[in-house]
């Protein structure tokens, strides 16, 4: 029997070859639950489609290895990408107001004198209502819902609580994570703090201090303190890994 | 995958307030993997890069509109997807042959001389990067992506059937080059 003539069962009502069709996404873990299980149940039933995953696994292994070795864009093209983004804020702020001035210029110029008065009447009130709402919005305590991220994903391994310099670079930032072979795995807490992954193991404590204290002297770093692995918070989640590794090496870049 | 979504869409969240260095994480996060992406479609780095300039670019300009139904990574990568083959499109409107283009993943000049000397690892990305743009796109979204047969579904805008048929499809194609290069692989 060939791995493409797996055999109907009945009870599921598979098509030949339907479960073949999904062992990509078996391989690669990405299988929904009860998917998962039918491909288990047909490969404990069927050796030859055990030796399908097989070459299905060297076939995603490879298509890692050749996609990682495709490099990384040069570095200049972050900083490119602020510029654009600083340009069109800029743009937009110079719009605004040169708009807005226009259009009262033109409406006022058209207003008789009375509907004048009444008018101003209406906008005294309004600047009265809009003072009250923001004394009102500020004496209030605010939520904080940044809090709430780092209660959430990458307890494991060993981590540091960084601010970034205020001028850092996009480019800065990635060249700084890559050299530390770190990862951003939350934030920013209210305090501008993000959360920098910098081992996927726990480190001893001092190893952990030392590397903090070398991350103190970067130029892109303004603070950068050991934290605390959050293990026990979510304890649903403990036994998924961490989802976001630091990029890989781009060779020749 | 999953534990990584929270805090993507926290961060796309900032960036519709205007949050810069929301902005820069979000891109340090993401950037490398949808320029290969993108750069396995077009095979042409200068032009990859412009793309993603311009996804990033968009995230900015359009993060008030994402409504979560997907998840970050997927909705770059579909984004990054329309971008190229827009571009690929302008190109053969422009009567530019963008296969002809091609700068990198080319084959040496005695194609099956260069094979020969190759380790089987080495043979089959050879075989991976010569497919057709359909099948190495689905191929890395499954495997470099890891992304779920619905999230292909949505990033192709196809019906979820019909990518597992074109995986499927793929993996033969994968399989016939294999052989042609002197891979006996067992399947197809």
């Amino acid at each position: 029997m060939t791995v493409s003539d797996v055999p109907r069962d009945p009870a599921q009502n598979l098509e030949p070859g339907e479960i073949e069709a999904l062992l990509p996404w078996y391989a690669a873990g990405t299988l929904r639950r009860r998917d998962r299980q039918r491909v288990e149940e047909a490969l404990r039933r069927n050796p030859d489609l055990a030796r399908h995953v097989d070459l299905v696994r060297e076939e995603l292994a490879e298509t890692i290895h050749l996609n990682e070795t495709l490099g990384a864009p040069a570095p200049l093209i972050a900083d490119r990408l602020m510029a654009a983004i600083d340009a069109e804020t800029n743009a937009a702020r110079k719009r605004a107001p040169g708009a807005a001035v226009g259009w009262l210029t033109g409406f006022f110029a058209n207003l008789a004198p009375r509907t004048l008065a009444v008018a101003a009447s209406f906008a005294v009130l309004a600047i009265a209502l809009q003072a009250f709402m923001i004394v009102d919005i500020f004496t209030k305590p605010q939520s904080a819902p940044q809090q709430t991220a780092l209660g959430g994903a990458h307890r494991h391994g060993s981590f540091a609580m960084v601010r970034f310099a205020q001028a850092a670079s996009a480019a800065e930032i990635t060249n700084f994570l890559h050299n530390y072979q770190a990862a951003l795995v939350d934030g920013p807490t209210e305090g501008g703090l993000y959360r920098v992954r910098i081992a996927m193991k726990t480190l001893a404590k001092e190893e952990l201090g030392k590397i903090v204290a070398r991350m103190r002297h970067e130029s892109v770093v303004a603070s950068a303190e050991p934290a605390e692995a959050a293990e026990g918070v979510e304890p649903a989640e403990s036994a998924v890994p961490p989802a976001e590794p630091a990029e890989p090496t781009a060779p020749g870049k | 995958m999953a534990m990584q979504a929270p805090a993507d869409e926290a961060l796309i969240g900032r960036i519709a307030r205007g949050d810069r260095l929301a902005m820069q994480v979000l891109f340090a996060r993401h950037h490398v993997r949808i320029y290969r992406f993108v750069l396995r479609l077009l095979r042409d780095e200068m032009a990859a890069e412009d793309v993603i300039g311009e996804v990033f670019l968009d995230v900015w300009r359009q993060a008030s509109r994402f409504e979560g139904r997907s998840a970050v990574s997927t909705w770059l990568i579909a984004i990054a997807r329309f971008k190229a083959l827009s571009l690929l499109r302008k190109r053969r409107e422009d009567g530019l042959d963008d296969e002809t283009a091609e700068s990198i993943e080319e084959p040496s000049d005695d194609p099956e001389q260069a094979l020969a000397k190759l380790d089987k690892g080495e043979k089959l990305r050879k075989c991976l990067a010569g497919l057709s743009r359909e099948h190495r796109e689905v191929i890395d979204l499954v495997y470099y992506h890891e992304k779920s047969v619905e999230e292909v579904a949505q990033i192709i805008g196809i019906p979820q059937n019909t990518v597992k048929t074109r995986m499927f499809y793929a993996r033969k194609k994968l399989g016939e080059l294999c052989r042609m290069a002197g891979i006996d692989r067992g399947w197809p």
